[in-house]
Formats: C-alpha cells, structure tokens, sequence
C-alpha cells in the first residue's frame, strides 16, 4: 500500500505540473489586460501598466518566472484588489465554501441513501414512487430557482429564516438545502439502482436461505454492496461543493470562492485564476487517491497495483 | 474484518462532523445582534437608532486614493477621507480641510492660490493634518513609478507642470517636484495654476486631491490602506471593520473637525451582486437602500419608497467610418434619426433613464450664468424628426455611395442588458431603413474592448460617465485621434472648437465654444447616435433623511444622513 502511494504521489505532481502550464498557456489567450477600469485607460497608460507587470515579457518567460515563484510558494497578487496577495484570498474565502459544502454533502447524503434505499426495498410501491419523484425534481429543478423560492417565501414571505448573508448556524440552513437537494436526487438515484441490483444477486439469495433476518440481509449484504459505487461519485462531488457555487453564493451573500473564481476570469485577473485553478486541482487529484484508496479499503475484490 | 470496515466508515463521518462543528463556531457570534438591527425600534420619539444599512455591487479594489479608480472606492473615501473642499446637498463645493477660501494671487500669468489648513484638521490618531500631507499624496499621484490612472487630474486642475511631468519623453517628465504645490508652513499650502479652469474647487473634492498622512504611509509600505489598520482616516467616519469580499463597517470619527454635524454612529455595507437578494433584504429591514433593475421596477413604481435618480452617465454608439457606408453623413444621419429612444428608456429600461439626443447630459454642468449647459438644446438635435426624415435620409446616403444594400456589425457585450439593447436598436434600425442588415457580436466585456479599441467594429455601444463637473469631460473624447474617439471620426471644426475652449478664458464664450462643438459633433456630423442618459431606480427607507447624490466623483455623501422617525 505504501509503495502504490507513494507512486501515485509522483504521478499526482506530474498532472500538478501539466495543469498549472496547460492553465497558464490556455489563460494566456484570454483577450484584455487585468486592469481595472481598462475602458478609461488610454493605449500608453495600458503599456505602462503592462510594462510594470512584466505583461509585455515573452510568454515563455513569463511561465518560467511564473513557475519559479510558484515553487517558492509564491502565487503573486490580485490585479482586482490592491496588493493583496492569492493565497490570503483564497485564505479568507474558502472557509464558508468549505462548510456549506460539507454540510450540503453530509445532509444530501443522508437522505439521498435514506430514499434510495427505501425506494429500491419497497420497488414499485408508492413509497418507491414517491422517492424517485423527489429525486427527479431534485435534479431537474435548478438550485437557484429552489434558492430564489425559498429566499421570498421561507425568508421574505413567512420570516422564518434569515433572507442572506453569513452570520450564523440558521444563515446557512436555505443555501444548504438548495444544495444538498441536488445531491441527495442524485445519490438517491444511485443507490436505488444499486440496491435492486445487489438484490438480484446469488449471495443475497444464498444469505436469505442460510436463514438470515430480512434486516440482517438488507443492512449486512445489500446496503454495504450497494453503497461502494457511491464512493466514486462522492469524490467528485466533494470537491464540486467544497470549492463553492457562484449561483448559491451570489443569492445568499456568501463570501465563498466560487465567486470568486468565476470573476477572476470575468476581469482577468491572472494571479486569481492560477490560484484557484491550481487550488481546485490539487484538491482533485487529492480526492482521487482518497477514492482509490478508500475502494482498496471497502471492498476486499478490488486489488490496488502493487499491495498484496 | 467486516468491522474494521465499518469502523472507518463511521470514522470518516465523525472526522466530518468535527469539521463541520468547528466551522460553525467562528461565524456564530454576529447572529444575535444582527437580528435586531433591522427590526423595530419604534417608539423613540426622535431617538432612533443612528445606524444606515447599505448594499454595494463590488468589493472595494484599492483604498490609496492615488490608485483607486472606481465608484466603489471613490464612494467609500468620500466617507472616510476629506480633501480641501467636499461637495454638499447642491454639489456645490464647500470647505473641508481648508480653513477658509484661498488668497488668490496673479503673476506673470500665473495664480497663486493660497489654502490655510483648518486647526483641527486631524488624523485619526491625533495627529494634525498638514500641507505636507497634501503635497506627498499629490507628488505620489504624479510619480510615474505609481502609474496613477488619474494623475491626469493634475493637468485638468491646470496645476503649473502637471502635463509636462506625466507626458513621457517631456524633460520635466517624472520631475514631480516641479508640480506648482508648496508648503509655506506646516498649514499653509500653495497651489500655482498656469490656467484657471472654472471648476478647480470642485476638482479639489475628488479622491485624487486627498492628502495621506506622510510618516505614516512611508512606515506601512506596500501594507498601507491594505486593511482597516494600516490607514488613518481624516473624513467624517473611520474604517472599522473591512471583511474582504463580504463588506465593511464605517463609524462616526471623533477626531473630524465637524463631528457635530454627523448623525450616523454606524454605516454598515454589504456587497449584495444579486438584485432580488437586495430587495428582499429591503423587504426584510435589513438594508434602507436597494437598488432595482427593470423587471422590478413595475412592482414598486407607485411605492412611497420608490426613488429615481438621473445620473450623468451617457450611452451611445459609434459609428466607425472606417466602413465606407458609415463614412457617409446621410446614412449616418438615417441611423440617428431611426432609433426610438422612447421605446428603449421606457419599456426596455423603465428606470428613469432619460431619452437622448444630445451628449453632455443634462442636470450635470452648470455655465457662467448658473444654468444647465443643456438649455440651449433642451431635447437635443433634430429632437422633433424621425422615421421619415431617417427614409430620406438613408435612401440619399445609399445613392451617394451606389448601393442598395449595407451590412453592419453591431458589437456589444454579453450581459443580459446589453443583449436586450442590442436586439433593439438591430430591429429599429431593420425596420425603418429598408436594405440595411445588422448582424449582432457579442462578447465578454474585456473582448469587446479589445475589439472596440482595435476599431474592429461597424457600430459598438458606448458609455462615459464624467470625470470632473464640466463638458469637457465629454467632448475632448472625440477629438481627432483622441484615446476614446476609436471610430475615425475626424472633423477640423470640431477639433478647434474643442481646442479653442480649453484655452479660452473666457467663460461664457468658452461655454458658447462647447455647445457649438456639441452641434457639430451630432447635428453636422452625426459622429456618435447618443441613446439615453442613464437613470437608477432604488427604494429606499423613508427614514433617511439628507441622502446626498453627487453627479461626479463619489456617488453619496454621508456626512449629513440622519436617521429620523425609524
């Protein structure tokens, strides 16, 4: 196990290395310089300002100067906001995206097993019905159009809950739910088809006629079978939520990162874009490992290359 | 084994929940006092809470006063900062930092003004304002090493110098101690003109003209006006709170020299991008200002909340007469003619945008004599033609250069607005003018100005907003090769008045020049087809009281809002 880590941490560097230059090339074609206010700046000023930032250099050298700070730790400072530096950006931001995240998975999780179990134990019963509907909605219904319902009529209409902003345990309750209701249609979904698969299996069969309770043989055998192809979508889900959403985080007035990284790129603001770019990836590629890892754990059929 | 399993499963969960317990902590202390802002503190008669809860659309990009260049900063520094002189109710400038009006001395064809700083002009931290501090933030602007956008101001203000210090290849160039700025005394400061411009004072309230406390802006380095603790504040509030990307927090200033006209203990702001959210925290009490966008706009008309506001922001289109098509007056002149502006700012816009066909806006500029620059074309040029005279027009245009048919680009951005106008002016344009085709390019806003400035357009949409309180700040756009006139437009009569009326000392015939050249700019030449004056619509509380809008600079002043009868 060690040594197939210890491989992967090798390789994970090297896809770090080809998403940072393929970002900084790709970004590079972005029309428009960085500077704010770009519509009153006249043609000598924007050379000035290019000239200051080394933005006239070569695009190779300006890579190579890039890289080199970059393994300093470097990542420079934001053309959008006066001398501050990336890293304390991203710093004071990811914070509330990070939490939101995580309590829209725990929450979409919990119930999206719930239905889905329930719907594929009780197949064709209303129950089974009624989950799938929910799922449905759930993922068709977009989570702004959830946000903006519950906004007016949760927050506005009955004041039970507070309309915006980041205060507070109840602050967070509505853009959690418009979150999580994506995630629990769609592990609900999941699981459901899982569940009736595992169900048709010969070791469920053979459990049952070894006398085993029904509870026995839902929670022991077709839950934890159904469950491990949850793992793979949960990983890319992690860091999709954790890394925040433009959309929830506009409506509710969260100072989370996915704003941010959408109007890094709307302004070209460089710095910010490699920043989060590179910020996202190394997440992702972490959460990669923790799957694969995680699988070898969970299910004892599946061999990682090199642990025996 | 099986256990073992499980183990790490539940393990993980509890890792998460640790985490998540441990987040929530940090955020929770704000909620209870949050609550009860907005809510009811009715009953006290006259005694309501002095606390103004306001929104804003973007964080705040720099608060050194020689690098900001947008509303957001500018508005946040004419709270927290103060010049020689700031604007009042009627945008008139009054005193600030200087103690009285200053001598004026002439010599040589030069002025002299001659400021005395108040005695109790002091920083936040006691320590007294001095003309020393004026003449490092305004040496710090012109330093070309700072690359201050607005360092032009200098020149605009007719300050002795400026131009020659930031023009490159001048040899005063980055000689920044030959600006026409003295300290006489610790309170005594000197200001040489070589030209005296009508609007100086008012030059004076704008962030550019500010003064930075010298000691201590050279002690925090790169860190100064970085946060709330590495600046120093001389306006009517200080900075108390600055939550990066999420708001920040004003609180009355014991130390401004004023401080018993200010009302307001505590201004907080949000930075709320989503309309809808705003309004429904308006709904909610939680903000007494929010700002509408069309769609809302015919839910609240009607609502004593409901405010309008014209500002001097002006929209147009080019026209690049670089295609042989546009070079043509007459088709020019048809597209002009075509477009129904009343269509655009009432049903489209529906804001309080004002239809135009001019382009120095009106309730902006005031003449010698004290009126609106605007009175002597009220409803703009050709106000009383349209699509009839626009047919004859274009039909005469289309013979003079031989065809029957044009095609034109018409490049906008990709916002949801821009779209709906774009789509407008395509249809008025096709229906009106038989043969004509448009097609529309839309791009992101950095792309559409790289094209726009490349001229790789037929017809772009425009927008200026002013930069001091003059025409001037308008009309020197279109001068031949001038950085904003991207449309080949060349006129000598044009140019020479435009010329002529920065020289002209003169007033009223300079004001006579502009208004000639504005003629020419539209009625002779039909250079630009101006569309609206853009108007904002925003509900707001009528508790606040003395909520002032300024058409240049600095959005608001909020020295003198007062919470009344909350």
């Amino acid at each position: 196990m060690g040594r197939y880590i210890g491989g992967r941490v090798v390789s994970m560097l090297v896809t770090f290395l080809i998403i940072a230059s393929l970002t900084f090339f790709l970004m590079k074609l972005l029309p428009g310089t960085p500077f704010n206010n770009q519509e009153k700046m006249s043609e000598s000023q924007i050379q000035q300002m290019n000239e200051k930032y080394g933005l006239n250099d070569p695009v190779p050298v300006q890579y190579v100067t890039y890289m080199t700070n970059l393994f300093k730790g470097d990542l420079g400072v934001s053309f959008q906001q006066d001398g501050r530096s990336v890293t304390t950006i991203i710093g004071e931001r990811i914070g509330p995206s990070a939490y939101l995240g995580f309590q829209s998975l725990l929450i979409g999780t919990i119930f999206g097993l719930l239905l889905g179990i329930i719907a594929a134990l009780k197949h064709n019963t209303f129950l089974d019905y009624g989950s799938m509907i929910i799922a449905v909605l759930g993922i068709s219904i977009p989570s702004f159009v959830i946000a903006g319902m519950m906004q007016y009529w949760v927050g506005v209409k009955w004041g039970m809950l507070p309309v915006a902003y980041w205060e507070g345990f109840e602050y967070t309750i509505m853009p959690t739910i418009a979150i999580a209701a994506a995630v629990t249609a769609t592990i609900a979904r999941f699981m459901r088809t899982e569940m009736l698969e595992v169900l048709g299996q010969d070791y469920i069969t053979t459990a049952k006629a070894k006398g085993l309770t029904s509870t026995a043989v839902v929670i022991k055998h077709t839950i934890r079978n159904a469950s491990i192809p949850i793992i793979t979508i949960m990983g890319p889900m992690v860091v999709a939520l954790m890394t925040g959403t433009l959309v929830i985080e506009q409506i509710f007035v969260i100072p989370g990162l996915g704003e941010k990284f959408v109007s890094s790129i709307m302004t070209n603001d460089f710095p910010i874009i490699m920043g989060t770019t590179l910020f996202f990836s190394i997440l992702f590629i972490v959460v990669i490992l923790v799957v694969d890892v995680l699988y070898g754990i969970v299910d004892p059929r599946i061999r990682l290359a090199g642990g025996k | 084994m099986r256990k073992t399993k499980w183990t790490v499963f539940l393990s993980l969960i509890l890792v998460l929940s640790i985490f998540l317990s441990a987040c929530g902590g940090g955020g929770n202390n704000n909620a209870g006092e949050g609550g009860n802002e907005g809510g009811n503190a009715e009953g006290g008669e006259g005694k309501s809470e002095q606390v103004l809860n306001l929104l804003e659309s973007a964080e705040i990009p720099s608060m050194d006063t020689t690098q900001a260049t947008d509303a957001t900063s500018f508005n946040a520094m004419n709270q927290i900062f103060e010049g020689l002189y700031r604007l009042d109710e009627n945008n008139k400038p009054v005193l600030g930092m200087a103690a009285d009006e200053p001598k004026e001395e002439e010599k040589d064809g030069e002025t002299v003004y001659t400021f005395t700083i108040r005695d109790d002009a002091n920083w936040s931290d006691g320590t007294p304002v001095t003309a020393n501090d004026f003449i490092f933030a305004w040496k710090k602007a012109m330093n070309p090493d700072s690359l201050s956008q607005y360092a032009s101001m200098f020149g605009t203000a007719g300050i002795k110098n400026a131009n020659a210090i930031i023009t490159e290849g001048d040899p005063l160039y980055g000689k920044v101690d030959e600006l026409g700025v003295k300290a006489v005394d610790d309170k005594t400061l000197e200001i040489t003109v070589t030209q005296k411009v009508p609007y100086f004072k008012s030059l004076l309230t704008f962030a550019t003209f500010y003064p930075q406390p010298k000691d201590f802006v050279e002690k925090q380095g790169d860190k100064y006006a970085l946060e709330t603790d590495t600046m120093l504040y001389n306006g009517p509030f200080v900075m108390s709170e600055w939550n990066h990307g999420d708001g920040w927090t004003f609180e009355k200033n014991p130390e401004y020299w004023d401080n018993e006209t200010v009302s307001l203990e505590k201004v907080t702001y949000k930075i709320v991008k989503d309309v809808a959210t705003g309004v429904n925290l308006y709904e909610t009490g939680k903000v007494d200002r929010a700002g509408l966008s069309a769609d809302f706009v015919d839910q609240y008309k009607g609502n004593e909340d409901f405010v309008t506001r014209l500002e001097p922001t002006m929209f147009f289109l080019r026209l690049n007469q670089k295609n042989e098509a546009l070079a043509n007056t007459n088709i020019r002149k048809a597209l002009y003619l075509a477009y129904d502006r009343e269509g655009l700012v009432n049903v489209l816009l529906n804001n309080g945008s004002v239809a135009a066909k001019y382009f120095v806006p009106k309730e902006f500029a005031f003449g010698p004599n004290g009126k609106d620059f605007r009175e002597f074309a009220p409803d703009g040029f050709l106000a009383d033609k349209g699509a009839e005279e626009a047919k004859a027009a274009w039909e005469k245009g289309l013979q003079e250069i031989g065809k029957d048919s044009v095609d034109l680009e018409f490049l906008t951005t990709d916002t949801e607005l821009a779209s709906k106008i774009a789509e407008y002016a395509k249809e008025q344009f096709q229906t009106k003018l038989e043969g004509l085709n448009v097609t529309i390019n839309k791009q992101p806003w950095k792309q559409f100005l790289e094209l726009e400035t490349a001229g790789d357009f037929d017809i772009s949409t425009g927008g200026w907003g002013p930069d001091y309180p003059d025409p001037m700040t308008f009309l020197y756009m279109f001068e031949t090769g001038a950085d904003y006139n991207r449309m080949n437009y060349t006129s000598e009569k044009y140019d020479k008045l435009v010329s002529g009326a920065k020289k002209e000392t003169d007033l009223e015939k300079r004001w006579k020049m502009m208004q000639d050249a504005e003629k020419v700019l539209i009625e002779e030449d039909f250079a630009i087809v101006p569309t609206y004056q853009r108007g904002t619509a925003s509900l707001m509380k009528p508790y606040v009281k003395n909520y002032f809008l300024h058409p240049f600079g600095a959005d608001t002043s909020l020295k003198w809002v007062k919470i009344e009868g909350k």
